[in-house]
């Protein structure tokens, strides 16, 4: 039996909090080391170009400069590889360019770095950047993956026919879909972009490498959201120097949203530079740098069909993608557009017949990776705006038509888990019911009467929806190898008790925001009937942390928080041993509840410090039993997880304007069992708001020099706070039937779910003015809207 | 040529010299290691570096040390008295106002501003105020709680 103190499920304020906002966070920039040097990069004005020759003489001459490397001096390094390996349909290897560290001979998008300047400040390495002269030879560029595929169309990569990294499809065969496509009653068709985004965590990158010659160890301070990972591709594929003399550290970081995961090209270069100068070097990334360089999100251009029998029951889906890759593949961008999407078109419905063809592209722009959702947010997107416009093409109630379609719900336990077209099996669900749940706070009904009356008087009211699933608690590694993955996708959770019984955990999970200092320590002190307080949560240091796969792909608490209870359980088992021993009676006997080994039937008990001390002090001691209390643990999640939800939003669109004004909020999420619900909905809050964002304000525009033409934030719209109502939030709960603690995952819900409620929403505003409009692009400024309803 | 300044910041007197060209958020967090300022932009866009100058909230990344001489600031660390969190500190965590505690400073020393001009701000009041500040974490919802918070307990 568990012992509970009831932390489980009860809304902790945040213990990380004081620090922060006190304005005492740690985050890399923060550090100063002795001699610390600062670096800065030259880059590329143009998308594609030849270097035909780079000047650094006089730039080397001025004040503080220490250094200046350009791609000639790397000639032995590695470049960045990609983290994922897809084939081509015909089996063959993907097309992988690696990621250089500097470019020696062409550019390849606006921002590739030619040169690093090291001086002793800051503003002296900006001040030689302006000193170097580059000789360039300019050439055309394509930015648009439809386009790059095209014949004639301008080469990233010379040896890479097409542009084209992969072909991948996934589901029915083809054939089976067109034949199931051919009987339908209604066929809905958009063709539309999901455009790219930039993910802005708010702390700009920023990394310190030193070299410490008389212990010959690196270390990197970075703003990652993964150490571990990033200190194994860096030390085995790009560097080659020995995993046990780098140390790596990911301090406070300050957002992440997927843009830290990846191994960056100028973490290896400042590691390898400080071992090159033998001082510290600290790079910061300028926000303009950051629009240039971190790696950006979606950007896919899609034509999607969806087949409706007269009744409104789904028959087929067939998707046709091409996903912009930018010109190097960053470390999982290749899963991302292919296992991350083509995988969730299943969405919550019966959909027997599913084809989807996936085109991975090389153009002239930035990378594109895992953005807040990844891959999820774009098939989800794509289900969404289907249903709902096939609903109102066929003149029917999109939630009739969503009730119609919906799998019936299963536990995962009692009921088996549901089989996709798509290869996945879903662990647990209960789709009706967040529908069910979301009308009732909504007031579906009225709304509709409303939205009549409104209209009479020439008001434009809408209501979308969106009913969502993802996978995440990512990932079983043999899954995932199988399907390409070039890790493994476990987690590592270590738990030390100290001789005191006070608790030291150490976590592979890297907490950006997602307060896993208060969830991870209420999970354990609830396991162990202790308080709180007696528990310390340590991650991001490679030198103290076993190993970790890190945080994304919400897989923190269903992964790491698992392999915490692992350890967890371990430590009970064996307390039970040293308890039986002390109390002499046989540790089956033994029952451990409110932090008490106690022989069952009995009051003869001790304490879990005094099991703890014992451990440590074993005088009196079982004689095959190991001193201490400390326990790493491995845990691999034998399926994904699968939450999912329903996102209500209703808008008010002007007709004068095109103005979108968001009205109101409503998300029902079922993110499994939740150990701290206030941090859940901080989480819904938060993705739901850059759902928002996709759907009113973002989007990188390239010119057609390649060219982002509003990387800035007085150009790139995110939401402000007068953009956003509240938020109406309601969970409901499916435990995962195969981890632990029965959670599912959070992180990226919000952000899945709501883009295509926010589109939908206007939409059905347009049309409720008799505008049957299919599709505006987004994001959905007042432009493009007001363009919209003159056709 | 380096240019010498006197600043007060958060009740200390500093005496410095610094080249005319270095920016208050720069002088902030490179001499006095105040870190609690933050930079998360380059074009003022952002309000992570939010400071107050003479009580008023003003972007500490749009004025030169130099301009500053003279003035009265406080960031982030001058913010709580005699070891008590300054109510719109506690809010923030009482509401979880904060994720990854990025954009937190500067958003806590706009709403010491906008509570020390208006101490009872409607909730629209509350949004508009922080119109210079991003938050890419929360969505606004739970700092807009905590101001409101704060003005409750203020």
């Amino acid at each position: 039996m568990t012992a509970t103190t009831g932390y489980i499920g009860k809304s902790i304020k945040r213990v990380e909090d004081k620090r922060f906002t006190t304005g005492k966070g740690n985050y890399t920039d923060d550090i100063q080391l002795p001699g610390m040097t600062y670096g800065a990069f030259v880059r590329s004005p143009y998308a594609n170009a030849k270097i035909k020759k780079i000047d650094t003489s006089k730039a080397k001459a001025m004040p503080g400069v220490v250094a200046i490397f350009t791609g000639a001096d790397l000639a032995a390094v590695n470049g960045v590889p990609c983290g994922w390996q897809v084939n081509f349909k015909s089996g063959a290897t993907m097309k992988e360019p690696k990621h250089p560290l500097l470019v020696a001979d062409r550019t390849k998008h606006v921002g590739d770095p030619v040169a690093f300047i090291i001086a002793e400040s800051r503003e002296q390495a900006i001040d030689a950047m302006e000193e170097v002269t580059v000789d360039y030879e300019k050439l055309g560029c394509v930015t648009n993956p439809a386009e790059a595929v095209k014949p004639g169309a301008p080469l990233v990569h010379d040896d890479i026919p097409n542009n084209i990294c992969f072909d991948w499809e996934l589901g029915n065969p083809k054939s089976e879909v067109n034949e199931a496509m051919a009987k339908a009653a209604h066929i809905t068709t958009l063709d539309f972009v999901n455009q790219r985004l930039v993910p802005n965590a708010m702390e700009p990158r920023s990394y310190i490498g030193s070299y410490d010659p008389v212990h010959e160890k690196y270390t990197l301070y970075t703003s990652t959201q993964n150490p571990h990972l990033i200190r194994l591709l860096m030390c085995a594929f790009v560097l080659g120097i020995p995993e046990h003399k780098v140390r790596v550290v990911g301090p406070d970081v300050g957002g992440g949203f997927g843009s830290k995961i990846f191994h960056y090209t100028e973490e290896a270069l400042v590691t390898w530079c400080a071992h090159k100068i033998g001082k510290p070097i600290k790079w910061t990334s300028e926000r303009a740098e950051s629009f240039l360089m971190d790696a950006h999100g979606r950007d896919h251009v899609t034509k999607a069909e969806m087949g409706f029998d007269k009744e409104g029951k789904i028959v087929a889906l067939r998707v046709n993608t091409f996903a912009n890759l930018g010109a190097y593949l960053s470390t999982f961008s290749t899963c991302v557009p292919t296992y991350l999407h083509g995988t969730l078109l299943q969405g919550l419905y019966t959909t027997p017949k599913i084809n989807v063809d996936v085109t991975g592209v090389f153009t002239h722009t930035n990378a594109v990776d895992a953005y807040r959702g990844a891959g999820r947010p774009e098939a989800t997107y794509l289900l969404e705006r289907l249903i709902e416009l096939g609903s109102l093409e066929m003149g029917m109630d999109p939630v009739d038509v969503r009730l119609k379609n919906f799998i019936p719900p299963f536990d995962g336990v009692n009921q088996p888990g549901y089989q996709t077209q798509v290869a996945l099996q879903y662990d647990s669900g209960n789709y009706e019911g967040v529908l069910k749940k979301g009308l009732e706070i909504f007031d579906y009904k009225e709304f509709r009467k409303k939205q009549k009356e409104a209209a009479k008087s020439g008001k434009l009211l809408g209501v979308g929806f969106s009913t969502y699933i993802e996978a995440c608690g990512i990932a079983p590694s043999a899954v995932v190898g199988s399907l390409g993955a070039r890790a493994g996708l476990y987690e590592v959770g270590q738990v030390r008790i100290q001789p005191t019984g006070k608790v030291s955990v150490f976590t592979g999970s890297h907490s950006h925001g997602q307060g896993h200092e208060t969830t991870f320590s209420q999970v354990v002190a609830d396991r162990l009937g202790i308080a709180m307080e007696d528990v310390e949560i340590i991650h991001g240091d490679s030198d103290s942390v076993a190993f970790g796969m890190g945080t994304y792909g919400s897989r923190s608490l269903a992964v790491g928080g698992s392999a915490i209870v692992k350890s967890l359980d371990k430590i009970i088992e064996k307390g039970k041993k040293i308890a039986a021993h002390k109390l002499e009676a046989s540790s089956e006997d033994i029952e451990f509840a409110n932090g008490k080994f106690t022989i069952r039937g009995t009051d003869k008990s001790l304490s879990f410090g005094e099991v703890a001390l014992t451990a440590y002090v074993p005088h009196v001691y079982p004689k095959d039993l190991e001193p201490g209390l400390d326990f790493v643990s491995f845990y691999d999640p034998a399926n994904f997880t699968y939450p999912f939800g329903c996102h209500i939003a209703m808008v008010e669109v002007d007709q004068e304007t095109g103005k979108v004004e968001l009205k109101r909020f409503v998300a029902v999420d079922d993110v499994g069992t939740v150990i701290n619900p206030m941090i859940v909905e901080g989480q819904i809050h938060g993705g739901v708001a850059q759902g928002i964002g996709q759907a009113l304000f973002e989007g990188v525009e390239y010119d057609e020099d390649g060219q982002i033409s509003n990387g800035s934030y007085m150009d790139y719209c995110m939401p402000r706070a007068d953009d956003l109502p509240m938020f109406e939030t309601a969970s409901q709960v499916t435990p995962c039937p195969h981890n632990p603690l029965g959670v599912k995952g959070a992180g990226e819900a919000g952000c899945i779910g709501s883009t295509p409620a926010v589109v939908n929403a206007v939409i059905d505003a347009l049309w409720s003015g008799g505008k049957r409009v299919k599709d505006i692009r987004m994001p959905l400024t007042p432009e493009r809207v007001w363009n919209a309803m003159q056709t | 040529m380096n240019v010498k300044i006197n600043i007060n910041v958060n009740g200390t007197k500093n005496n410095h010299e610094v080249e005319p060209r270095t920016l208050l958020v720069h002088y902030l967090r490179d001499t006095l290691r105040l870190t609690g300022t933050h930079i998360g932009c380059d074009t003022s866009g952002c309000g992570a570096c939010t400071i107050l100058v003479d009580g008023k909230a003003v972007k500490s990344c749009t004025m030169l040390a130099v301009q500053a001489e003279g003035h009265e600031i406080t960031t982030i660390e001058g913010l709580s008295k005699n070891g008590s969190l300054h109510p719109i500190q506690e809010g923030f965590n009482q509401e979880h106002g904060l994720q990854c505690g990025f954009c937190t400073p500067g958003m806590i020393m706009t709403a010491a501003d906008l509570l020390s001009n208006n101490p009872k701000p409607t909730e629209d009041e509350i949004r508009h105020a922080l119109e210079g500040n991003i938050c890419r974490c929360t969505g606004y919802h739970n700092i807009v709680k905590s101001i409101q918070y704060a003005s409750k307990k203020m």
